[in-house]
């Protein structure tokens, strides 16, 4: 026989029920009792009904969704194990739901709860989306108008880009394998910088290809950013949650993926003015500065010429003035040269002119008379008429009157 | 074609850094008259890239098609 301790029974006890897998995943249906609220916020009730009642404790890190009120109808998630200091047996809740609630939404509600535990949702791990996508992969059926949708907003916002259609079923139990399938292939590719993930709008039934564990996970361990557009804009899927970026419809999402030409557009055109206006305003700057610099030089430059000029002036109209005085002296010398050659001199000396009269042709030579011609003589202050008596040139002896 | 030739995104960029090298100044005239003569040719470029683009769509097989 062996002897144990308490605290070896309870652990016993508490490893038992902790490793069997039914008893840690629990959906259990109850009327909430008993609820308090303990000093560190933790939640502490009692579900029950007709037939027996389990104490449960919720902790605050769970943040549930509802505000749990006694004699609420719910459903709780969670796993059954025993709290050794007091030996309670007791659910330790991740999840309430009201009663009532399908299925799907429960499955939906702990998956969700799940994986943001896992951090699948973290902000810190969202990777920016390209701002100027070269290849966009599309994941989707390629008859919907989700496709359609899509394919025209991109091809009206930026036709710059390549769309990749990765068609695939979107609903059923094929969708969900298909989706997995078409993201592998996108990743396989070259060149493609953006993902896609689009469905149309449906029932929670229609969409939960979006809402399974492999899609999340593969959406997760994309190396290629995704946006997902999955249903309306009231619609939220696990996909959305797990996404880089969630658009809120197939359309939203095509928006969200690429600029906006009319928008880039406007863009060039601004740059294309700050472009002229800064080269216009560089020219200008040039210029006033060459004009302030010419002003500068003027002035001092000027002066030093002017007063050099002056000197030569001086010097000069100096020089000029004694060639003048020089040049009158000499013209003096010459006009009185000139005077003594004056032919009144000559007759003031005893000379005469002889002319014939009345020709008045002067006479040089004895031929230029013969005898019996008339001439005049000039002398310094009148004239005396005379006529030829004899001749030289006759053999004769020349008779003057 | 081909790869060679710059993508818009790289086009705009050098645009812009055009747009924030003449703005910031300081330039030798010769260097910023050039500029000024890459910057509209690239503006022109960008412009022509947008106005003239058709979107390319390609297709991966369909599976499910094939099994029909």
């Amino acid at each position: 026989m062996q002897i144990y301790t308490v605290g070896q029974v309870t652990t016993y006890a508490r490893d038992l029920l902790d490793s069997n897998e039914r008893l840690s995943d629990l959906w259990i249906k109850g009327e909430i009792s008993n609820l308090y609220r303990s000093q560190a916020g933790h939640l502490y009730f009692t579900i029950k009904d007709a037939e027996g009642q389990l104490k449960c404790v919720l902790f605050k890190s769970e943040k549930p969704a509802l505000t749990l009120e006694n004699g609420m109808a719910v459903i709780v998630h969670g796993r059954l194990s025993i709290y050794e200091l007091r030996g309670d047996l007791q659910v330790y809740v991740d999840l309430v739901q009201p009663e009532g609630v399908g299925v799907l939404h429960l499955a939906f509600e702990q998956l969700k709860n799940k994986l943001e535990k896992e951090g699948l949702f973290d902000k810190a791990r969202k990777r920016p989306l390209p701002s100027f996508p070269k290849r966009i992969g599309v994941v989707t059926s390629p008859t919907s108008a989700a496709y359609r949708d899509i394919e025209n907003i991109i091809s009206r916002r930026y036709p710059l880009t390549t769309v990749i259609l990765a068609p695939t079923l979107v609903q059923g139990d094929e969708a969900a394998p298909g989706i997995v399938r078409a993201i592998g292939e996108l990743s396989d590719m070259e060149g493609i910088d953006l993902i896609i993930v689009a469905r149309g709008g449906g029932s929670l039934e229609d969409l939960w290809a979006f809402n399974e564990e492999v899609v999340a996970r593969t959406i997760y361990a994309s190396r290629i950013p995704i946006i997902s557009g999955v249903g309306h804009e009231t619609d939220f899927t696990i996909a959305d949650y797990v996404a880089d970026m969630r658009a809120p419809t197939p359309s939203a999402a095509a928006e969200i993926a690429v600029p906006d030409r009319s928008e880039l557009k406007k863009r060039i055109q601004f740059l294309r003015h700050a472009i002229e206006s800064a080269t216009t305003e560089g020219l200008e700057q040039r210029h006033d500065k060459l004009q302030y610099a010419f002003g500068k030089i003027k002035a001092p430059d000027l002066s030093r010429h002017r007063q050099r000029i002056d000197d030569i002036f001086r010097t000069t109209s100096r020089q000029a003035a004694g060639a003048i005085t020089l040049m009158r002296s000499q013209l003096n010398s010459y006009s009185s040269q000139l005077s003594s050659l004056n032919p009144l001199g000559t007759l003031r000396r005893g000379y005469a002119i002889i002319q014939k009269a009345p020709a008045g042709k002067i006479i040089t030579r004895t031929n230029d008379v013969r005898t019996g011609d008339r001439i005049v003589m000039q002398l310094s202050d009148g004239h005396i008429k005379g006529k030829v008596t004899g001749n030289n040139s006759d053999g004769q002896q020349g008779t003057l009157i | 074609m081909g790869n060679k030739e710059p993508s818009f995104e790289e086009l705009l960029k050098q645009l812009e850094n055009i747009a924030t090298n003449l703005d910031t100044g300081g330039l030798p005239l010769v260097e910023s008259l050039a500029l000024f003569e890459e910057g509209m040719k690239l503006s022109k470029k960008c412009s022509e890239l947008l106005d003239l683009a058709e979107l390319k769509v390609e297709k991966l097989q369909d599976l499910f098609e094939q099994k029909e």
